[in-house]
């Protein structure tokens, strides 16, 4: 092709100008998530709630696990909450300040939930991903082994799993992570199916990105979205679920605690008239399930404004 | 004589097909979307595709870049079968032979600016070439076709149709393909747009000398872009012969019948032409009838025609069928009945 200098110069100049900068699908999405004052006061109280999870020890009067003896036998009126003794909260059954085990058993909750969620975007995205991408045979054989595990009964694996390998935090997390990617990877599969035939994959094949290439880079980031809600809807799931494991005393071993196993001394202790060692965790537990579900909520109308 | 780019043999696509509800022994059926074209491809020339939704024109483009498992032979100019390598071995021919897609928007990443897209072909089949290279040839050639290269940061939902179009066209031509295959691209586009991009089509490929195939289904389109038009009909072709040469004294009544049936922007002309036309559906393609595909349809068909299925005829306009003939004869057929 010739072309005259003038077209040359124009065209120089054209490639020269300033690029303009887009608007990602991305950006459109978070600027409806901020419209949304739900969603948005929800992210705010999230906030809060993990900033008092992590560094509200270094207010606390002493560590999460000092038992203060001269207080210990008299905790209904010598551990109420108060601001002259330092302890907000006041004292639990033993001694302890419960404004500091309060701040670390909340922590606890947030990492099991941050833990079950991200194994299950992790494991899940791909699991389903690549079953729903390759299909066939190996769709059914990937998405039956997901119904296999589906089928067996998932607290009582987990129950089973702490009594045999002792109560640990890590024996916790593979319980809950080991079940949490399932639904997800039937979620995404169902999804890729969808995309897999849209022409912007066929386009990819037939520019000839490899396989895996394609799942990461065009089918992953098209299912981001959904994905994004669904793992902060299993935030607190995952929380219940560890609530629940501990209240039945299989939880995190003392001292450490979580939120779903002070409530369960907090609930115990109650008859006592010690109804402040309820009433605190319970308010943290109930505000970060429901920061999690409005933010859940406005992500999913931010990420998916079809289904309004 | 040059050498054909592409030469298609007898090139088959056949679909197993199992209903719902049937048990894993039981033989899947059999769809045959395409049964035996045969056609040749010369560098730089354009082969118009036409044919009803559902005839295999998708399908064809589709086998043809291993899309869709084919029987039969695609032999490419340096005499590889295309349809006998294995995906690896393909990957060297991917570069040469690029698409272009009906859906504008769909055909693109909504998550990926228009940069990323373009560069996408050039990336896969050049890793080592710089960012700042990839970037001016992705800018040259949103220039080439006719968009500011200084969009190259937008994502496609902040373009119009055409211009996802012209986009779609971009990341074919970046890395220098010999053959372009269009399927459709402009029948989801406005008529005044749908000018647009086929002239741009037809100045790229001077300018690149490139071979095309151009599925539609829009006659005129086909008309005005091809040097030689293929008419298909259930996977069968009917006729194949110039453009100019098919438009004016098409010999087959299928061919006929499609011509018939394009409005003339003239009312006394549109009042005055003789329409044919078809009767029934398309049949299914998972009973095709015996002998030719069209007789169940077909004004002229005899006796003979159920009983074996008329060969091309071999010369520049080659007609399936048993009894061709110019339009008048069709015509008349049809006032007989």
């Amino acid at each position: 092709m010739v072309l005259s200098a003038i077209d040359m110069g124009a065209l120089a100049e054209r490639l020269a100008m300033d690029e303009v900068k887009g608007r990602s699908p991305w950006t459109d999405a978070r600027i409806r998530f901020m419209r949304n004052k739900a969603a948005v006061a929800g992210m705010f109280l999230l906030i809060i709630v993990s900033a008092f999870a992590f560094f509200g020890e270094m207010f606390a009067v002493s560590t999460y696990d000092y038992i203060d003896f001269s207080r210990s036998g008299d905790v209904l009126h010598l551990g109420r909450p108060s601001l002259a003794s330092g302890n907000y909260f006041g004292l639990d059954d033993q001694g302890r300040d419960l404004f500091a085990r309060t701040a670390q058993g909340t922590r606890i909750s947030i990492i099991v939930g941050l833990v079950g969620a991200s194994i299950s975007v992790i494991v899940g995205t791909l699991y389903g991903a690549v079953s729903g991408y390759v299909g066939g045979r190996t769709d059914q054989i990937m998405m039956r082994i997901v119904d296999i595990l589906l089928a067996i009964p998932f607290m009582f694996v987990i129950i089973l799993l702490l009594v045999m390998f002792g109560r640990s935090l890590s024996m916790l997390f593979l319980g809950i992570g080991l079940l949490s990617w399932l639904s997800m990877a039937r979620i995404v599969r169902g999804q890729t199916l969808t995309l897999k035939n849209r022409e912007f994959i066929q386009a990819a094949q037939a520019a000839g990105v490899r396989g895996f290439t394609i799942i990461l880079r065009h089918i992953v980031p098209n299912l981001l979205g959904i994905v994004a809600v669904y793992a902060t809807l299993l935030v607190p799931e995952m929380i219940l679920t560890e609530s629940f494991i501990s209240f039945l005393g299989l939880g995190v071993q003392a001292p450490l605690t979580s939120l779903g196993d002070l409530i369960s001394q907090g609930a115990k202790n109650m008859r006592y008239g010690t109804i402040w060692q309820l009433l605190f965790p319970l308010a943290f537990f109930m505000v970060t399930m429901f920061a999690f579900f409005f933010v859940g909520d406005g992500l999913r109308d931010a990420l998916d404004p079809k289904d309004r | 004589m040059t050498r054909p780019l592409l030469k298609v043999e007898d090139l088959r696509v056949t679909f197993h097909i199992r209903r719902e509800g049937d048990m894993p022994w039981t033989k899947p059926r059999e769809l045959h979307a395409v049964g035996g074209v045969n056609f040749e491809l010369m560098p730089g020339e354009t082969l118009g595709i036409v044919g009803e939704s559902g005839c295999g024109k998708s399908t064809l483009a589709r086998a043809i870049i291993q899309m869709v498992p084919a029987s039969g032979k695609a032999v490419w100019e340096d005499g590889v079968d295309l349809l006998s390598l294995s995906p690896h071995q393909m990957l060297k021919y991917r570069s040469d032979i690029q698409m272009v897609f009906q859906d504008p928007l769909a055909s693109l990443n909504p998550r990926m600016t228009v940069g990323q897209i373009i560069s996408e072909p050039l990336v896969t089949h050049h890793p080592g070439l710089s960012k700042d290279e990839v970037k001016l040839r992705v800018k040259a050639m949103m220039d080439k076709v006719g968009l500011l290269p200084n969009q190259i940061n937008r994502y496609p939902h902040e373009f119009s149709g055409g211009q996802c179009q012209r986009i779609g066209i971009a990341r074919a031509l970046i890395v220098e393909p010999k053959l372009l295959i269009c399927d459709e691209p402009v029948s989801a586009l406005d008529v005044s747009i749908q000018a647009q991009v086929i002239n741009l089509l037809m100045k790229l490929q001077r300018e690149l000398g490139l071979a095309m195939i151009f599925i539609a289904h829009d006659l005129s389109v086909v008309k005005h872009i091809s040097d030689r038009v293929m008419v298909l009909y259930l996977g069968r072709t009917m006729e194949v012969a110039t453009s100019g040469d098919l438009y004016s004294s098409p010999q087959h009544p299928y061919t006929q019948a499609l011509l018939s049936a394009v409005p003339i922007p003239d009312p006394a002309a549109e009042r005055a032409k003789h329409m044919i036309p078809l009767e029934g559906d398309l049949p299914s393609p998972l009973r095709p009838p015996s002998g030719c595909v069209f007789r169940t349809r077909c004004p002229r068909a005899e006796a003979r025609c159920a009983a074996d299925a008329p060969r091309l005829n071999p010369g520049d306009h080659q007609v399936a069928c048993h009894f061709p003939g110019p339009l008048a004869e069709t015509v008349k057929a049809m006032e007989e009945v």
